[in-house]
Order: C-alpha cells, then structure tokens, then sequence
C-alpha cells in the first residue's frame, strides 16, 4: 500500500519535473530551433534510404562534375549536382546524416561511461586512487585533442572505428573531472551518510545513491561533446584519417573535393554546410539544456 | 607567491613525466619492427638487422630503453628523421616561427575583435547587436574551420583574386631569416613589396585560425561582464553618481578581464589543433603541417618527438596563464 503511494508520487515528481524543464528549455528560441533541427537530422538520417534520390556510391560516369539544377548546365535528377566521379551530391548528403550521427553517439557513449566510471571511482575512493586518476587524466589533456586523436589514429591504423575510439579517449577526461568534482561534492551530503548507515554497499553507494544526482552536468558536457565529436570526425575525415572512401561522410567528402574548390562550388560548399548546420543545431541544444539544467550557470 | 610558483611547478613533473611515456608508448605499440621501418622498402639483411637494433638499443628491456629515451631527451636530443635524416628539434626550431607568427596573428585579430564585442553585446544585453552577434559567435564557434578556409579561397583567392592561395610569401623575394617572422624580416629587407606580399599571405589563415577563439573570447568575455555588472561594488559606483563610461571602464570591466585572460590564455591547445587545419588548407609551413606530412609519411621519430614538443610546449602556456591568474588574483594563491 505504501509502496504504491511512494511509487505514484515519485512518477508525479518526475512529471513536474519533466515539465519544468521543458519550460525553462523552451524559454530559448534558439534551443528550440536547435531541436527541431536535431529531429529532421535524426528522420533523414533514419529515413535515408527512402529519401535520397540515388544510390550514394553509384558513379553515373555520364554525369561528372553536375552542377546544382538552377545552375545554367544543371539536371533535374541531381537536384545539388553530382561530384567528380558522378554521384549524386543530395543522396551522399543524405546518407552522411548517417555518419555524423552515428559517430556522434559512439563517442559520447564511450567517453561518457568511461568518464563516469574513472570520475566515480577518484571521487568516491579519493586518496591515491584519485591523485592517480586525476594525474592521467592532466596528461591526457596536456594535448592538443586534435593532434592527440590524429596520433592515436595513425598508431590504430586510419578508419572509421579507429577514429571514434581515439576521439572518445581524447573526451573522456571531461567526463571524469566533472563526475569527480560532482561526486566530491555530493558525497558530504546527508543523503549519502544516511544511505551507508542504512547499509547500502560501495555500487550501490556510487551508482544509485550519488551518480542520479550528478547527471546535470554530464548531460550538458554531452551534448558539447556530441557537437565537437561531429566536428572532429570531419576533420580526421578531411585529413584522410578518419572514414576512407567511398563513405559518404562529409569531412571525408570535402577531402575529395579539395582539388576542385576554384572549378565546382558545389562538392565543397554542401558537405561543410551540412556539417556546420548539425554542429549549430546541437550546440543551440546544448545551451539551452545549460540553461534549463542548471540554475547556477546564468544565461551567458 | 613563490610557494605558488613551486607548487605549480612541482605538479608538472608528474604530468610531464606521463606525456614521456605516451609519447614512448606511442612508438613502441606500433605494430612492426622499427629497424625495418626504418629500412623502408629496400629491407635489410639479418646480420646489419641485428646490428642496427643493438645500435639503437632495441634488444634491451622495455624500461631501460624508456629510461634511455628520456636520458636522451634530457640532453636535447630528441632523435632524427627518417625522411630528412635531420635532428627533429632542429626542424621544430625551424617550423616553429611560422606557427607562432600565425598564432599570434589569429590571437590578435580573436582578442581586438573579441573583447569590444563581448563588452558591447552585454552593456546592450537583449538589444539587436548583442542577438546577432552572440548569434554569430555561435556559428563561428560551430565552424568546420577547414571548409571555413576553403569558402574563403573560393571567394578571396578564387572570385575576388586579393590574396594567394598558399604559403607564406612570393618565391620572388629571398631575405634571410632574421627573426623567422615573415612580416618582420621582409620589414628588415627593405625589399619593395616583400612586407605586402607576406601580409596578404598571413591574412587568410590568420582570419580562419582566429574564427574559433574570437567566438570563445566574445562570449566569454559577455558572461564575465554580465556577471560583474550585477556586483554591489558596481552598483555602489553608479548609485554615487559615477558616469556609465567609468563605471564600465574602471570597475566593471576590470574585473571582467580577469576570467577572459584565463580564456585568452588556454586558447593556445585550440591554436595548436587549428594550425594543424589551417596550414594544411593554406600549405603554411609551420608545425601543425609537419606533423600531418610525418604521419602520413610515417615518421615515427618526428611524430614522437613533435607530439612531446607541442603537449610541453601548450603545459607552459598554460602554467604562464595559471601564474599570472594568481598574479591578478591574489586569492587563488592560498588555495
């Protein structure tokens, strides 16, 4: 009976909780614009295979070079033009969603969990744990992250996977440093004494008492990470490091249409375009996440 | 003040100790034996094989040959090229005046222009110039810096033909290096067009370079000023009648300086990451290109030694940024 009310209110605090969010969220136009974005991101990235008009690898070898169709030379079955092999730029577009997102999520899975486990650990054991972690962790982010993820890249071998691996290791120092310093401070908390009185044990303690309290933070450090994951994936794309041709990603894709930046405006202007606008709508997301998330951040 | 100052310094010593051993690390996870890398394609026969590992000291323990490597670094020697066959310190020392002369350029044009907005954007907070340029900053802190390069040769270089598309100055003009700054040393030359030429070369990759830490410092430097301007001391200075201009100029903003130094400061690893871009965009001879050539070149030694160089390098940037922070705030010392 009890446990019936405690579990009915508990879904009604949530509730309220969930609302007041959404309205401090959508207080910011720019967030709102941010997400709406983000969603038709996720549908055409989702729906890719319904919405693009052509296959993303086939050469049409009769095509090369297409410009968009309301240039003067243009075709309407290429409605961005085709690049220098003969491919259709809308449907590469369209699947590259693909890619971003995919990386996108990767990378902050990783750093995130991985993040969240160090930082709990330092926070919650202190001592030479900590200093031990904590000193790794300023070694890690004495490097450039850039150069750090090129490096681990060319140790990996260039590719896809190898390029999300090295950029969540490279992330994953944020991570810890902001769970440890929420930690350490939940952790004098009266909560948590009472929660080890009752008997709870250390993973419990870390996991179900402490880390439920300490996602504010996290989240908003996600959805910055998510924005420069997208962000220096295409750049390992662009330096040949990251997803290897033919994938249609676009930091791989502008690589290929280097040579031909003064001849076709098409190949280099769309793929950085595409990129720019995730990247902006993500980070539109996350300020507004900043604001709703966290009272004590002031709107900047 | 001193204990501050040896107390940071003392921390570095772990960190440094650590970026020792990745960078080793780093060399020794290659898959494959480094003496026939080094042989490349023409191979080696087994008994100069055995020779050039002994030489090299490959057949010894793992942590005597890491001790070795940071015994050698110690004496500044950080090992040569397999490519060039040249002291790699001396090739970073050669490098290295490009890169700083572009990064000091893009943290100019990021700070005169960042700050002034900030400022500008939170004294008329909520009026149109603060929405478009925050706007603006959000993009610019979005921007693929490579593509934001190659927009601007289509239409500078390409539409426009203002500026050249790579390098640093025209093949027609020879000067010897003087400072390794190019704008100072064709200064020096008293050569006719040479300053000119090396400016227009400088100011593409400078402006690009500059796109991130100028969105940084603008809104960095917006929220500092929000947040001071809120302070009793600055509303006790209007409240006795003190003209906005002073109030704004002598207290408020001041303070706000503080927190955007620190920012100014730790753009350097940013600059770092950037110039890898942005001088492989505009064929700039400087750091971040050498890197990317070794690596696609596998130089190992060079990539090695070049990671250790740059990560020492952007700790003391940042121990100089922490030492002053404690130098305009005396209350980070104690802590």
């Amino acid at each position: 009976m009890t446990d019936a009310t405690v579990k009915l209110s508990d879904a009604a605090i949530r509730r309220r909780m969930l609302a007041e969010f959404w309205f401090y969220f959508s207080q910011n136009r720019g967030a709102v614009l941010g997400l709406i974005v983000f969603i038709l991101l996720v549908l055409v990235a989702v729906f890719a295979g319904l919405l693009s008009p052509h296959d993303p690898t086939v050469q049409y070898r009769d095509a090369l070079l297409v410009p968009p169709m309301w240039e003067e030379k243009g075709r309407a079955a290429y409605i961005l033009g085709t690049d220098a092999v003969g491919r259709d730029m809308l449907s590469r577009l369209i699947y590259g969603a693909q890619y971003s997102l995919f990386i996108g999520i990767v990378v902050v899975s990783i750093a995130l969990v991985g993040g969240i486990v160090i930082g709990l650990l330092a926070g919650f054991f202190g001592g030479w744990v900590d200093t031990v972690i904590m000193r790794v962790m300023d070694v890690i982010l004495a490097f450039p992250s850039l150069l750090l993820a090129l490096v681990l890249v060319a140790v990996l071998g260039p590719g896809l996977t190898n390029a999300m691996i090295a950029i969540a290791i490279v992330y994953q120092p944020h991570f810890a440093r902001l769970t440890r310093a929420a930690v350490m401070s939940e952790m004098k908390r009266e909560y948590v004494t009472a929660a080890r009185v009752a008997g709870a044990g250390n993973l419990r303690l870390m996991f179900r008492t402490i880390l439920p309290n300490c996602l504010a933070p996290l989240i908003v450090q996600a959805t910055l990470s998510f924005s420069s994951a997208v962000l220096d994936s295409a750049a390992l794309g662009f330096l040949g490091m990251g997803a290897q041709p033919p994938a249609p990603e676009w930091g791989t894709m502008l690589a290929e249409a280097r040579e031909f930046i003064l001849s076709a405006w098409w190949v280099v202007t769309f793929p950085g375009l595409a990129i720019l606008v995730s990247v902006l709508a993500i980070n539109l997301m996350g300020d507004g996440l900043r604001d709703a998330l966290d009272p004590k951040l002031k709107r900047s | 003040m001193i204990r501050f100052i040896l107390s940071k310094l003392l921390y570095l010593v772990p960190t440094f100790l650590g970026i020792t051993i990745i960078a080793f690390s780093f060399v020794r996870i290659l898959p494959g034996d480094p003496v026939l890398l080094m042989a490349g394609e023409r191979g080696v026969t087994p008994e100069r094989h055995a020779e050039l590992t002994a030489q090299l000291g490959y057949d010894k323990p793992v942590v005597l040959q890491y001790f070795d490597f940071l015994g050698r670094l110690f004496h500044g020697d950080f090992g040569n090229s397999l490519v060039t066959k040249k002291p790699v310190l001396t090739e970073f020392l050669t490098l290295f005046p490009a890169t700083v002369e572009l990064g000091l350029c893009a943290i100019i044009i990021a700070t005169l222009i960042g700050v002034p907005v900030g400022v500008l954007a939170a004294i008329k907070r909520g009026s149109w110039f603060d929405q478009i340029s925050m706007t603006t900053a959000l993009i610019g802190f979005s921007m693929p810096i490579f593509w934001w390069g190659l927009l601007l040769i289509i239409l500078f270089s390409g539409i426009l033909g203002w500026t050249p598309v790579s390098g640093r100055i025209d093949l027609l003009y020879y000067f010897p290096d003087v400072t390794g700054f190019m704008l100072i040393d064709s200064l020096l030359s008293g050569q006719k067009g040479a300053f000119t030429s090396a400016l227009s070369h400088l100011i593409l990759p400078s402006v690009v370079l500059a796109t991130i830490p100028l969105a940084v410092i603008a809104r960095q430097t917006r929220s500092a000023m929000l947040e001071v301007m809120g302070e009793d001391y600055v509303r006790t200075a209007r409240a006795k009648g003190m003209p906005p201009s002073r109030v704004i100029g002598i207290h408020a903003l001041r303070n706000a300086m503080i927190p955007v130094i620190t920012t100014i400061g730790l753009q350097i690893g940013v600059l770092m990451a950037g110039a890898i871009l942005t001088e492989t965009i505009f064929s700039w001879p400087g750091i971040g290109k050498w890197m990317i050539d070794s690596i696609s070149r596998r130089d190992y030694p060079v990539v090695q030694s070049g990671l250790l160089l740059i990560a020492g390098l952007v700790m003391l940037v940042n121990l100089l940024v922490d030492l002053t922070y404690g130098l305009i705030n005396p209350r980070i010392r104690n802590t």
